[in-house]
């Protein structure tokens, strides 16, 4: 039904390092994938028979970053930002989700998003989604035909969802709080 | 009524005439706003019930008879609004050229035999152009609002209304054709007698043409499924969005008295105007010749009888465009073009031909059951109000039988056999005599 | 940059015989606020553009303060319309993350629940779709309907639109005296009136004009843009989570017999007391979608039926809701379950403690609204409000 060791096997014979690695003793078995080979990777889950991964249903966006010094302490893991794709097939219903791990700032610029190739070319419904993951998260999709925000006004300063965001003082003369 | 005034008050005769004509534009007026008001109060009642709820019942009692009212002080309270990007002198002058138009047409109306403002030969022909002027109206609005909305709901009407006028006219034509006058007056009192007289029963074709009529009425006056000008699920409210206030209530009751109008229409040219479907009133014998009926006080009430009857046959054609508004779901404007060309046209034009045809060809109708004809060969006829030979004024004159007519006031008693004789010649059975005589 | 010079945008380079359009956000058929940019040629539409985020509330930040007990009248508030259905989205998902599980008496309650919210959310799209195209009655027909069952409701948990009844454990509270009683006359006074909706509606001639052959969505596109529910069965695609989703969530409609609604064969199931499907209807398009709602209803209410002896017939309690701090194991869980407008999904990711890290709606008319934008290339302004309302979207739960 989800992800299973078969496929991931297939998954890495085909792809190779692409697939960095897989989570399956969770109650939502993961794949993780590198974002160079994303594209390819899904491309292959939707068409190859027997897999037909034809719908997308959910791409979110997870900041692991704690603002508190002392949890980031203790943290198992540095900052970093997940997008997880959820998928799954109207033919074979099974389900999928794959996961893509990327610094938050891109080279660790900080206020350079970081990239991700965009599936809208694989799924249309990707284009939605990935516009509200870069709108709220802060993630630029390369090769998205129209990237601009969709939930926050055009103008809009800044990535809300993030752990470390900061509403603004003041949009367009209204004070926030 | 002038001549009244200049031989009774000694009035100089053009203040005679002026004051005739407003006297008859009061009226008129006063029947206008009275209508909209009722109409207004009737459309949220009757809606009301179709949609299983009471509408207005706390303003004046349990029915809410003030809600009308009410509404019109609110509305004449509102502020003034034109819009910044609104052509000031046109977004004014949009609701009366509208508003006016509505009711100049009804200055050729009758009401009973007699009792119109202004009595023309050309009474269809007046009205029907008049009726089409309420589209500028309509599009001075739509331009002047200064807004997208408004100019599609403007365009959608222009494009509506002027289409619709061509099956109108054509289905109004065919009883023109059938009585050979365009004076309503004497179409109406061509009808006089039993509810076969009407022309509506003439012929099958005359039947189909009501129903054509009674289409093109109701997208002429831009009522559902025709709303589109005022889509108020599209366009907000179409090409009425910006005004408010008086403005917008002088449109709306526009719309009311363009409804009605059209219904008062139909029922003279289909239903027999103030004629009932029972000829009450020449039982009674209180028939009089045309004209001479409002100086009798029995006359008078017979046309009075009449004018009620007139008035609510119009009233039952008025609900029943209500009906249909809140049964039905609104067309398209491509659709209601189709319909106007492909459909509408077409069938009236067939109509047009078969309602000639069967006048032509003398062929047997409902309306040869129970004849009007003025007194001649063959027995009297009951008529509503007026003497038969006085009926259709000038036009009974020419008839072959005119010189064997009866004196004027000698109107009345038996049915003539029921028919039993078989088709009468009579000035309405399609001899072509009778036709190139009845033609003005 | 000038908007008319973004070559991305659906105003570029505007032609002067072309006109730019706004249909909302404040406009009587956009379901909300969804501003439509429309850009036509007289009253052809040339490009259409959704633009959503008018009610954009911050819910998912939000939740990453709250327990999940508390976020409940959060999800209340994206669908409103069908709160009970968005309430066991997210009562599922904790549920999955804790893998707790609701006693059987619990179980059938919210099935009975969901689909009567089901029955009431379909009642007023297809209201409002009439309304939308101009047939004003049917609209108060259908809100009379579900003025019943807003007061079924009522005397369930109180509220008429915002439940927040089915909340991660179980339920707030059991069904009161008599309820079951009130539940079943409620239904057989429905059945009657639905041919009513059919005469109004569905087989009249006008609203078949308006909605047949309009906005035709392929079963493949449909699939490809992520679009669910009654959209995608209207397409002719056999997709139902009650059915084909996780065994989480379908083990819920374990021995529950109904029929997914959706086209084979030219036919849809039980369909036979029903108008047959017109001529000019093509598989996609706004009538079959309607249609598939209108007989959902009918479904709907033989669940409901179902539910109700198994209700009364099962015995226990209905669940115990788990409390504030209740501390969630870390993990993560994602669960879709089959709501009125498509599949809503929740995503709850957990670092351990009893406030989630991650809380993510994937809302269903989310993609269904994206989908306009094909949908109204090439059709008639009057078409637009006709597609919109049939893809029957709740902008509360697009924007979050």
């Amino acid at each position: 039904m989800v992800a299973d060791a078969t496929l991931v096997d297939r998954l890495r014979h085909r792809f190779g390092d692409h697939i960095v690695s897989a989570e399956l003793e969770t109650i939502d078995p993961w794949v993780e994938v590198a974002p160079e080979g994303l594209v390819d990777i899904c491309r292959y889950l939707r068409d190859e028979p027997g897999l037909q991964y034809d719908m997308l249903n959910c791409i979110s966006g997870v900041d692991y970053l704690h603002t508190d010094p002392k949890k980031a302490a203790q943290a198992a893991w540095q900052p970093h930002l997940v997008v997880v794709y959820h998928l799954s097939s109207t033919i074979t219903r099974q389900r999928l989700v794959l996961k893509v791990t990327t610094s938050r700032w891109r080279q660790d610029v900080a206020g350079e998003l970081p990239e991700v190739p965009s599936v809208s070319g694989v799924w249309r419904g990707a284009d939605w989604h990935e516009r509200e993951v870069y709108d709220l998260m802060g993630v630029r999709f390369t090769g998205h035909p129209d990237l601009r925000r969709i939930l926050c006004p055009e103008d809009w300063i800044g990535h809300p969802l993030r752990k470390d965001y900061q509403p603004p003082e003041y949009y367009h003369g209204i004070r926030d709080h | 009524m002038a001549e009244f005034l200049v031989h009774t008050l000694s009035l100089p005769a053009p203040l005679a005439y002026l004051l005739a004509a407003l006297i008859h534009c009061g009226f008129i007026l006063g029947l206008v706003a009275a209508g909209a008001v009722v109409f207004i109060w009737a459309e949220r009642k009757v809606s009301g019930r179709i949609q299983d709820r009471l509408g207005p019942t706390r303003t004046g009692g349990k029915f809410g008879w003030l809600q009308s009212p009410a509404d019109g002080i609110k509305v004449l309270a509102k502020e003034d609004l034109i819009p910044r990007a609104a052509d000031r002198l046109l977004f004014r002058a949009a609701p009366y050229v509208s508003f006016s138009s509505s009711f100049t047409a009804y200055l050729a109306l009758p009401f009973a035999d007699g009792w119109v403002a202004f009595d023309t030969n050309v009474a269809v022909f007046f009205i029907l152009a008049v009726l089409g002027l309420e589209v500028f109206g309509v599009i001075l609005a739509g331009y002047a609002s200064g807004s997208k909305w408004s100019l599609f709901g403007a365009m959608r009407e222009a494009a509506q209304v002027v289409s619709y006028e061509v099956p109108l006219g054509i289905c109004v034509v065919i009883p023109v054709l059938l009585t050979g006058t365009m004076n309503l007056t004497t179409i109406a009192n061509m009808q006089a007698g039993w509810c076969s007289n009407w022309l509506i029963f003439h012929d099958p074709f005359t039947f189909a043409v009501f129903w054509i009529y009674a289409t093109c009425a109701l997208a002429s006056v831009n009522r559902a499924p025709f709303d589109l000008a005022e889509a108020e699920s599209e366009l907000v409210a179409g090409f009425m969005t910006e005004y408010s206030g008086m403005r917008w209530s002088l449109f709306f009751m526009a719309e009311y008295s363009s409804m009605l109008l059209v219904s008062c229409l139909a029922v003279i040219l289909f239903f027999g105007g103030w004629h009932g479907p029972i000829p009450v009133f020449d039982w009674l014998g209180w028939a009089y010749p045309g004209g001479a009926s409002s100086w009798q006080l029995t006359g008078f009430l017979a046309n009075l009888a009449g004018c009620v009857n007139f008035i609510t046959k119009a009233v039952i054609g008025v609900t029943v465009m209500l009906w249909i508004r809140w049964t039905l779901p609104r067309l398209r404007i491509d659709q209601v073009m189709t319909m106007c060309l492909k459909y509408c046209v077409p069938l009236a034009a067939i109509c047009f031909i078969g309602a000639l045809w069967w006048q032509v060809a003398g062929w047997w109708s409902p309306n040869h059951w129970l004849p009007l004809r003025p007194d001649g060969p063959g027995g009297m006829r009951e008529t509503w109000v007026v003497a038969p030979e006085a009926a259709c004024g000038e036009v009974a004159r020419r008839l072959p039988w005119a010189d064997s007519a009866p004196p004027h006031g000698a109107a009345r008693r038996t049915l003539p056999g029921c028919g039993l004789a078989g088709p009468p010649a009579g000035w309405r059975t399609g001899s072509p005599a009778a036709a190139r005589g009845g033609v003005q | 940059m000038s908007i008319i010079n973004d070559p991305r945008v659906v105003e570029f380079n505007i032609r002067t015989d072309e006109m730019l359009i706004n249909m909302g956000p404040q406009h009587p058929s956009t379901h909300g606020v969804l501003r439509l940019v429309l850009r036509t040629d007289g009253e052809v539409v040339l490009g259409a553009a959704p633009h959503i985020g008018y009610l954009h509330r911050c819910a998912e930040k939000i939740g990453e303060n709250l327990a999940p007990r508390q976020w409940v009248p959060y999800t209340d508030r994206m669908d409103y319309l069908a709160s009970m259905n968005m309430n066991l989205g997210w009562a599922l998902v904790v549920e999955k993350l804790l893998q707790l599980e609701v006693p059987e008496k619990g179980r059938h309650l919210r099935v009975l629940v969901a689909e009567l919210n089901r029955i009431a959310s379909h009642l007023v799209a297809m209201g409002t779709y009439g309304l939308d195209l101009g047939s004003f009655t049917p609209f108060l027909y259908a809100f009379r309907e579900r003025e019943k069952i807003l007061d079924l409701f009522e005397q369930v948990c109180g509220a008429r639109l915002t439940y927040s009844y089915i909340v991660p454990g179980g339920v707030t509270g059991d069904l009161p005296q008599g309820w079951l009683q009130n539940c079943a006359q409620f239904l057989q006074e429905l059945e009657p009136v639905v041919d009513d909706y059919h005469a109004l509606l569905t087989s009249n001639a006008i609203f078949i004009k308006r909605t047949a052959g309009v906005g035709v969505l392929p079963g493949e596109m449909a699939v490809n843009y992520g679009c669910t529910g009654p959209v995608l069965r209207g397409s002719g695609i056999d997709q139902d989570l009650r059915r084909d989703g996780e065994p989480w969530y379908t083990s819920l409609y374990d021995g529950y017999q109904f029929a997914v609604i959706v086209q084979k064969e030219g036919h849809y199931p039980q369909d036979h007391d029903y108008p047959a499907v017109p001529a000019e209807a093509v598989l996609g398009d706004c009538w079959h979608r309607f249609y598939v709602r209108m007989l959902e209803v009918v479904q709907s209410m033989d669940i409901v039926r179902q539910a109700l002896d198994k209700y009364a017939a099962a015995a226990g309690d209905c669940g115990t809701p788990i409390k504030l701090n209740h501390k969630l194991p870390p993990g993560e869980a994602y669960l879709e379950t089959e709501a009125p407008k498509g599949q809503m999904g929740f995503y709850l990711v957990t670092d351990g403690s009893a406030i989630p890290w991650r809380v993510r709606a994937r809302s269903s008319c989310f993609a269904n609204v994206s989908v306009t934008s094909e949908l109204c290339r090439g059709c008639l302004l009057a078409d637009v409000p006709a597609i919109v309302g049939s893809l029957d979207i709740v902008l509360g739960e697009i924007d979050r």
